[in-house]
């Protein structure tokens, strides 16, 4: 795992990152009690005459990682935008195990989404978003917290540039710090790994793997099997159901359920 | 349904005779004005035609709260059929102003305090139903067209004082005299009953305009779960192969 | 977190953002300038028509103007899905709708400080008697135009067609403040100098009530 992560990165930054991730998962340690997970009860979503989500019903404890498998308009967006709070349920419900007792408000603190979009604003620069997101979360420490999250991702030296002129590549970063600025308890990830070459998918499976191994459950939607390998449990979807689900099964390499016949 | 159907077939047969009997009044029992004559009689139309919008634009209003409070789908259709005869009704004002204008006093359009009411609310309201028309998704049209009806209905007082203030500033003739504005007793009679016959016209007008609304929503319910139950079974035929 | 408190983190990212681009102060600026000269070719008014034609000029040069400015208030939350992101934040709703009416407040305030100058100039009318009490008004209608065009711009960028719906939406609703504004910036700018209290009251009833509604009803607006 070290290995594949110096590879891309170069020394310097891996121990830096590691040290960063490490000195993430010590503070959040303290706060594991509060970890959070989802669980979503015979939800549906319905826009208009399209059904997203049809009857889906999955548990999330805290602390897992699940990989979410699916084809495009199979409803993973909608599902992980409805564990975000962004999205109500046409029907059913989703409720945050772990978070019982606590105001919406602090529900909605612990929640970080990495969605297709960046959630950044191009003109203000890597710094500044970060400080704007710190402010409307309330938190203190900003400066510090700030910096140590741009190194964490890599993006130390860009801090004072615009969004605007950001790679691909670093964009991603961007948004992931976005999500990590408020230390957030239950991350969800839709397919982070477009567009990023080599090197930043190598990142992106360490940085994950780092989150989990410092307590956040980690919900990660992709095309591939990329994060197969390290996530514990797979869920397919399939035209909004669950087509699959690996739950309770020894962690061996998932396989994708056979398409059974023809609508 | 069926069963009901007699029932509000014989309610538009009724209606019918009451707006027949009602045309009949305004043109033949109700005496002939003195300074303006026959042309006179459209205010019949006109003043209640304006009551009505204003009471249905009212309606609609109701409809958006209803929508936004219990979130139930049948709010917004009352909302958008209320709207729609408001609308219809708002249009005979702003038609029967100018045709009663130009013979009494040459000019077919004048910024007179209700019609130019009218005209911002037909404005308004045609507004609402082009935001409706271009958004596309039924819950999120009706939670959207809800707040833009409440702030549409708000703006109804605003724009009256403030138009009443500016017409005391800058008068015009004024065309459509109010029920209260002098009016012959039989005159007054016939008045309310054509209103109680407009009334129940709108009324009808409302509610087949809400069923069709309903009867929309019900068809797109059912699509989608023939949809879903086809996928399902077609999951379980899979399984149990 | 207190609304006030979240009001004003939107409200300075907003400046902030505008500081950076300067895109809604140069369009409203042009546009401004370009209807007052469009209306003189237009009226070629003589100096008794100018005195007269003013208020209601400037009123509508600010209205089109500002309608055309708030076409971007949520159009740009959409390129990244920001708009996402603010929803998620331990916030009270209103607070980013808050922050953003008084941002467009804001900008339309600054073009009228400005051009209300350039305005006497073109059209040879002296404000310097009724200066404070003209600002009032015209800063009463502004943040008029500022809370319902901050709100229909959040429900038109839902919309198709959002640039033709949202004058459409906005400019009926107006009406009331096109009325009292210019009735009141004609008396001022006439020749007792007079503001009629009821302008005023209208002016400001037509604020209190549509941020109280934007208020209730921000949950709302800003649901997806």
């Amino acid at each position: 795992m070290g290995e594949r992560v110096r590879t891309g990165l170069g020394s310097g930054a891996v121990l830096q990152s590691e040290a960063r991730v490490a000195g993430f998962s010590s503070s959040v340690e303290i706060a594991s009690q509060s970890s959070l997970g989802v669980a979503f009860e015979r939800v549906e979503k319905r826009y208009g005459g399209l059904l997203a989500l049809c009857r889906v019903s999955l548990r999330i404890e805290a602390g897992e990682f699940v990989s979410l498998f699916g084809p495009n308009g199979s409803g993973k967006t909608t599902l992980l935008r409805m564990a975000a709070l962004l999205v109500r349920p046409s029907a059913g419900s989703v409720a945050h195990p772990g978070g019982e007792g606590l105001a919406v408000e602090d529900v909605r603190r612990q929640i970080g989404l990495v969605g297709h979009k960046t959630l950044v604003y191009d003109e203000l620069t890597a710094e500044e978003n970060l400080a704007f997101f710190a402010r409307l979360y309330g938190l203190d420490h900003a400066e510090e917290r700030i910096a140590q999250v741009l190194d964490s991702v890599g993006l130390g030296k860009r801090a004072g540039d615009t969004a605007g002129t950001f790679s691909r590549g670093m964009r991603q970063r961007l948004a992931i710090a976005r999500a990590l600025i408020t230390e957030p308890r239950l991350l969800l990830f839709d397919e982070p790994a477009t567009g990023l070459d080599r090197q930043g998918r190598d990142w992106l499976e360490a940085t994950l793997d780092g989150l989990h191994r410092a307590g956040a459950t980690l919900v990660v939607s992709t095309h591939d099997e990329t994060f197969s390998a390290i996530s514990g449990r797979s869920v397919w979807l399939r035209a909004g159901r669950v087509a699959s689900d690996t739950a309770g099964q020894a962690a061996a390499a998932p396989v994708e359920p056979e398409v059974r016949g023809s609508r | 349904m069926k069963r009901n159907a007699g029932a509000w077939g014989l309610a538009w047969l009724a209606t019918a005779i009451v707006l027949a009997l009602a045309g009949y009044a305004i043109f033949f029992v109700a005496p002939r004005e003195l300074t303006m004559g026959e042309i006179q009689r459209i205010f019949y139309f006109h003043a209640a035609s304006g009551m009505l919008a204003d009471f249905a634009f009212f309606v609609s209003f109701m409809g958006c709260v209803g929508y936004l409070a219990s979130r139930q789908s049948r709010w917004d259709w009352l909302a958008v059929a209320a709207a729609e005869v408001a609308l219809a009704f708002n249009t005979v004002v702003l038609i029967t102003g100018p045709i009663w204008a130009k013979p009494v006093w040459g000019i077919w359009w004048t910024w007179d305090a209700r019609l130019t009411l009218q005209f911002i609310l037909e404005l308004l309201y045609v507004a609402y139903l082009l935001l409706r028309v271009l958004v596309t998704e039924p819950d999120r049209r009706a939670m959207i067209s809800g707040v833009f009806g409440i702030f549409a209905f708000l703006d109804v007082p605003l724009s009256y004082f403030s138009i009443r203030w500016w017409r005391t500033e800058h008068p015009q003739p004024v065309i459509g005299g109010g029920p209260g504005s002098g009016l012959d007793p039989r005159m007054w009679h016939v008045f309310l009953f054509a209103s109680i016959g407009l009334l129940a016209l709108m009324a009808l007008m409302i509610r087949d305009r809400y069923r069709l609304e309903q009867a929309r929503w019900e068809l797109a319910e059912t699509a989608a779960e023939f949809e879903a139950t086809a996928e399902e079974e077609v999951e379980t035929k899979g399984a149990s192969r | 977190m207190s609304l006030a408190r979240s009001a004003g983190v939107v409200l300075s990212k907003e400046l902030r953002i505008e500081l950076r681009t300067r895109d809604l102060t140069h369009t409203v600026l042009f546009f401004v300038l370009m209807v007052a000269g469009l209306f003189s070719f237009a009226f070629a008014p003589t100096a008794a028509e100018s005195r007269r034609i003013l208020p209601g000029l400037v009123w509508l040069a600010f209205f089109f103007a500002g309608t055309l400015m708030l076409q971007l208030c949520f159009v740009r939350e959409q390129v990244n899905d920001t708009l996402a992101a603010l929803r998620m934040a331990p916030i009270d709703p209103f607070a980013i709708l808050l922050g953003k009416i008084l941002a467009n407040f804001v900008f339309l305030a600054v073009t009228e400080i400005v051009f209300m100058p350039v305005f006497s100039v073109f059209y040879n009318v002296d404000i310097g008697a009724v200066v404070g009490r003209l600002f009032t008004v015209l800063f009463l209608g502004t943040f008029g135009l500022a809370v319902v065009g901050t709100v229909f711009s959040a429900m038109a960028s839902q919309a198709r067609m959002r640039e033709l719906l949202l004058p459409l939406l906005l400019l009926p609703i107006l009406a009331p403040v096109l009325i009292a504004g210019v009735e009141a910036t004609a008396g001022l700018l006439g020749p007792e100098h007079l503001l009629e209290r009821q302008w005023l009251s209208m002016l400001g009833g037509f604020d209190v009530i549509f941020l109280t509604a934007t208020w209730l009803l921000s949950g709302f607006l800003v649901e997806e």
